[in-house]
């Protein structure tokens, strides 16, 4: 009787779970099935045209990368020392739970919010206008918490027998945490900077009013220069493009390529755990 | 050895490191002062429109008129003068004449029933015509009003607590969905799976997490709204219920990494007590593991509603985003978030509605705010940590 | 000539009094050893002559600590420097994720020498100094953690050395090694004596007979007996010592 209740509960347990994986591989097999047919050389290196119903969404590709790349200027440096900061800086146990709070509470705060007080901030106060610098400082400030956490977490996995040994040489704190405890917590840091990488590329609440153009078939010359961005024009694609049926196809390709790029990054970042842990176990 | 300029950067790279620490708080800081900012300017506004008044006859005995009744009139829902005025109170009882713009002002001949929407500066060159008090725009117009028709003339409607209560309505409906799902995948993470099983679900979750909320619009729109629509026979997929689904799977990572997390951290201890008393694995689980990491849970879903709350573009795609008060699931209903990705372009910076805006903003800050406060207060409690 | 002096040292973590009026005069090119049962303070009190105390919050001293004739803890000591002339080997090996190369130039490195010759130079030096440059002179450019555990220990002796200390601290440096690297490690401290003064923790007394000249026992925070090792062996003069060496307690 016991038995039987335990089969039919982990049976429950175990269909319910696998229900998840079914989820994810539909989104996937969805996106992927109707999108490769989009996917060209073309689509993937020219401007769109006819309304955004053909042609391709190279402006938009380029608008992500710039706008990954600028966050990550901003954020990592930061977000590193901030990290460094808690964790090898701040003694008082008090000031580490107050700033780790504060660090939770920024990463708790909705997508959307980042988008005005970025709007309000660097568009109009300091008069950026609509911008890859407004939107890169936008998205810098919305991945900080997890590049901190991340870097916050990997130092917290360096054994503390390393520090006092490179003390016990003479070097200076700061000679210590260059030389020794960050190039040990490197692999760690690496493998969450990509996945933050990830989260840019994806999010578009933040650069709704920061940044994204709804339609700009041209490369950016400038940081000033508004751009396109393919998370945005996923969104403009499928809910108000100039003919929705005929953009449909243009609409999977661009999913596609948003989901690629995500599977990527999380893929790489999965396999440099994996290898970065098989390094240390050998050794 | 070490010479004065080493010393000098070492200090100065420290000095960063340390500024760098309180930058968080700088920002939550400054992230309020901004919202806040533009935001509150909207208490205190006049009801009508800038720069335009609401004018009626010096022989008409009205005195103030609130901003719900103006938009009534206006709307032709309210037609007669002696249904704006409280009992014993002398009013003129006949039709309502409105004006909606200068032009029809002049046109009008009977005056003195007229009620007319004119710029300030015109007020005075019509004959015999007084300006009507219509007050302020109020916390209680604000928080209890609702009817949000932020472009209507004369008098917008402010009122957030149709998209208040649609953004509840449609988290915590999309928290009991996943509930069940995250918790069976928690249980399974943390005390059934083997090597294998877990390295398949595991990054089947993380990845769950890594895709762009844009796509589970774009899933939603295209696949789930569909389906609802088929299914329940409905003139329109866009409901609350397609929304509530979509923000389920979004929300399932967080309460299950939370949530297994908080079922590892059970003693082995109390997990072989219970087996050597001759409880069966699965009574192990329910007995002793899930109560155990009961606050653990707890925190998993709040955080899963702080989510959901905050998620903007796919629930913008997916619910309709109609500003009414949410009776079903079947019906669309529209959140904060949505309200303001869909509306902020085209409010005029400064203006009323924009302000309101940046209210809304303000509250989705401090709902999320307290959320994570209650998380915090919880997961310390248990010692439990939460992402 | 005494190279370390302690006049009336107590030192506290928070409430808890750790060392207890310690007075205590440390030869030149000696090797000292502290015994006694844990918790008595030899290692808090071995941690002193070079600051690492400091990083723990929460402690407090009183009593002065003088080196070649300073005062470790007045004013402006740069504890940097004080560093480099009292090296520290500790209980578990700890190389760095990096070569064994730089493993040993690390300490040079970070006191500011440029020099490549010279780094070169004094990696083999110090390598042979801790009797390890035959072993790994070939794989000088691999990873410090394809060591064996007595190899690791002999590269942390070998980079405590490069920056020439005067003073070498080691906290139970073989208490994580087998026998074969134990007799090893001892067999480069009798040998190093000649050129440092060598403080060591230990808690086998064997190791304390075998390789010290002198002996300090400590129980509870006090300094009980300080005499030459072969009289605190054979004929301590306390009840407690006698009790401890004997295996009494402890």
């Amino acid at each position: 009787m016991k038995k039987l209740q335990q089969n039919i509960a982990f049976w429950i347990i175990r269909i319910m779970s696998f229900s998840i994986i079914a989820v994810l591989l539909w989104i996937i097999f969805f996106i992927v099935a109707k999108g490769i047919p989009a996917i060209s050389w073309d689509f993937l290196t020219k401007m769109p045209e006819e309304g955004m119903t053909e042609g391709g969404i190279f402006p938009a590709i380029v608008g992500t990368l710039c706008l990954c790349l600028g966050s990550m200027i901003f954020a990592f440096p930061i977000g590193i020392m901030s990290g460094i900061y808690i964790n090898e800086y701040a003694g008082n146990a008090r000031i580490i739970r107050f700033v780790r709070m504060m660090t939770n509470n920024l990463g708790a705060i909705p997508s959307i919010v980042f988008g005005l007080f970025g709007m309000s901030l660097f568009v109009n106060t300091m008069g950026f206008g609509d911008s890859i610098i407004a939107g890169s400082l936008t998205l810098g400030i919305l991945v900080l918490p997890v590049v901190i956490r991340t870097t916050e977490e990997a130092l917290k996995q360096i054994d503390d027998s390393y520090r006092i040994g490179s003390l016990a040489l003479g070097a200076s704190k700061l000679q210590t945490i260059s030389k020794v405890v960050l190039p040990m917590a490197m692999p760690n840091i690496i493998t969450g900077l990509i996945l933050s990488i990830g989260r840019v590329s994806g999010e578009t609440a933040p650069i709704l009013f920061t940044v994204a153009a709804y339609f700009l078939p041209q490369l950016p010359d400038s940081i000033f220069d508004q751009v396109m961005a393919l998370p945005y024009h996923l969104y403009v694609l499928s809910t108000s493009g100039t003919d929705l049926e005929a953009s449909r196809t243009m609409a999977f390709g661009t999913a596609l390529v948003l989901v690629l790029m995500v599977l990527i990054l999380n893929l790489s970042a999965n396999a440099l755990r994996r290898y970065f842990s098989r390094k240390t176990k050998t050794n | 050895m070490k010479s004065g300029i080493v010393k000098f950067r070492q200090s100065f790279v420290e000095g960063m490191i340390k500024i760098s620490g309180s930058l968080s708080s700088i920002i939550i800081l400054l992230i309020v002062a901004f919202l806040f900012g533009e935001g509150l300017g909207l208490f205190g506004k006049s009801v009508v429109e800038e720069g335009y008044v609401v004018i009626v006859s010096k022989d008409n005995p009205i005195k103030a008129i609130s901003s719900n009744d103006l938009k009534n009139v206006f709307d032709h829902n309210i037609t007669n003068w002696t249904q704006l005025s409280e009992k014993g109170e002398k009013s003129l009882n006949t039709d309502i004449v409105v004006a909606y713009n200068i032009d029809q002002a002049f046109e009008v001949e009977n005056t003195k029933d007229m009620i007319a929407f004119v710029p300030r500066e015109y007020a005075a060159e019509i004959d015999n015509m007084r300006i009507l008090d219509c007050g302020n725009i109020s916390l209680e117009d604000f928080f209890l009003g609702k009817e949000w028709f932020p472009t209507a003339q004369p008098a917008p409607q402010f009122g957030v607590l149709p998209i208040i209560l649609g953004t509840l309505w449609v988290s915590f409906a999309a928290i009991i969905i996943a509930l069940p799902f995250a918790l069976a995948a928690a249980v399974y993470l943390a005390e059934l799976s083997d090597k294998k099983t877990y390295a398949m679900l595991k990054p089947a979750v993380e990845l769950l997490s890594g895709i762009p909320s844009v796509v589970y619009g774009f899933f939603g729109l295209i696949v789930i709204v569909p389906i609802v629509q088929k299914t329940f026979g409905l003139d329109v997929g866009e409901t609350a219920l397609s929304g509530a689904v979509v923000l389920a799977i979004m929300a399932l990572p967080t309460i299950i990494t939370i949530a297994e997390d908080a079922m590892r951290s059970t003693p082995r201890m109390m997990r072989e007590a219970s087996l050597a008393l001759g409880a069966s694995k699965w009574q192990t689980i329910y007995k002793v593991v899930i109560p155990h990491s009961a606050s653990g849970i707890t925190a998993a879903v709040v955080l899963g509603i702080g989510r959901a709350i905050g998620e903007t573009m796919a629930v913008l795609m997916v619910t309709g985003n109609a500003a009414v008060m949410p009776h079903t699931l079947l019906e669309p209903i529209r959140t904060i978030p949505a309200s303001i990705a869909a509306e902020l372009g085209e409010a005029p910076t400064g203006g009323a509605h924009y302000q309101a805006l940046f209210i809304l903003a303000c509250i989705l800050f401090l709902i999320t705010l307290c959320i994570n406060l209650i998380v915090d207060r919880i997961s310390s409690k248990s010692k439990i940590k939460s992402r | 000539m005494n190279i370390i002096e302690t006049k009336d040292l107590d030192f506290y973590y928070g409430d808890f009094h750790a060392l207890k009026g310690i007075n205590m005069d440390i030869e030149k090119q000696t090797v000292t050893a502290f015994i006694g049962p844990s918790g008595c303070g030899k290692s808090t009190y071995l941690r002193l002559f070079n600051r690492m105390n400091d990083l723990i919050p929460g402690t407090r001293m009183t009593g002065n600590i003088l080196i070649e004739g300073e005062d470790i803890y007045a004013k402006g000591v740069e504890v940097d420097r004080l560093r480099k002339k009292v090296g520290m080997v500790f209980q578990k090996p700890n190389p760095f994720g990096k070569t064994i190369f730089d493993n040993v130039a690390y300490g040079l490195r970070v006191n500011g020498i440029k020099d490549k010759k010279y780094i070169a130079d004094k990696v083999e030096s110090s390598l042979k100094a801790a009797a390890l440059w035959e072993e790994v002179k070939d794989k000088l450019k691999k990873s410090a953690f394809e060591l064996s555990g007595g190899q690791q220990q002999r590269l942390c002796i070998a980079r405590a050395l490069a920056i020439e200390p005067e003073i070498l601290l080691m906290d139970e440096p073989a208490s994580a090694l087998d026998p074969i690297s134990t007799a090893k490690i001892e067999e480069l401290i009798f040998e190093l004596k000649d050129r440092y003064t060598i403080v060591i923790v230990t808690h086998n007394m064997q190791q304390a007979a075998r390789v010290s000249d002198k002996t300090a026992f400590f129980y509870l925070g006090e300094l009980i007996e300080y005499d030459d090792t072969g009289k605190i062996f054979t004929n301590p003069m306390k009840v407690e010592t006698q009790n401890y060496i004997t295996g009494r307690f402890g």
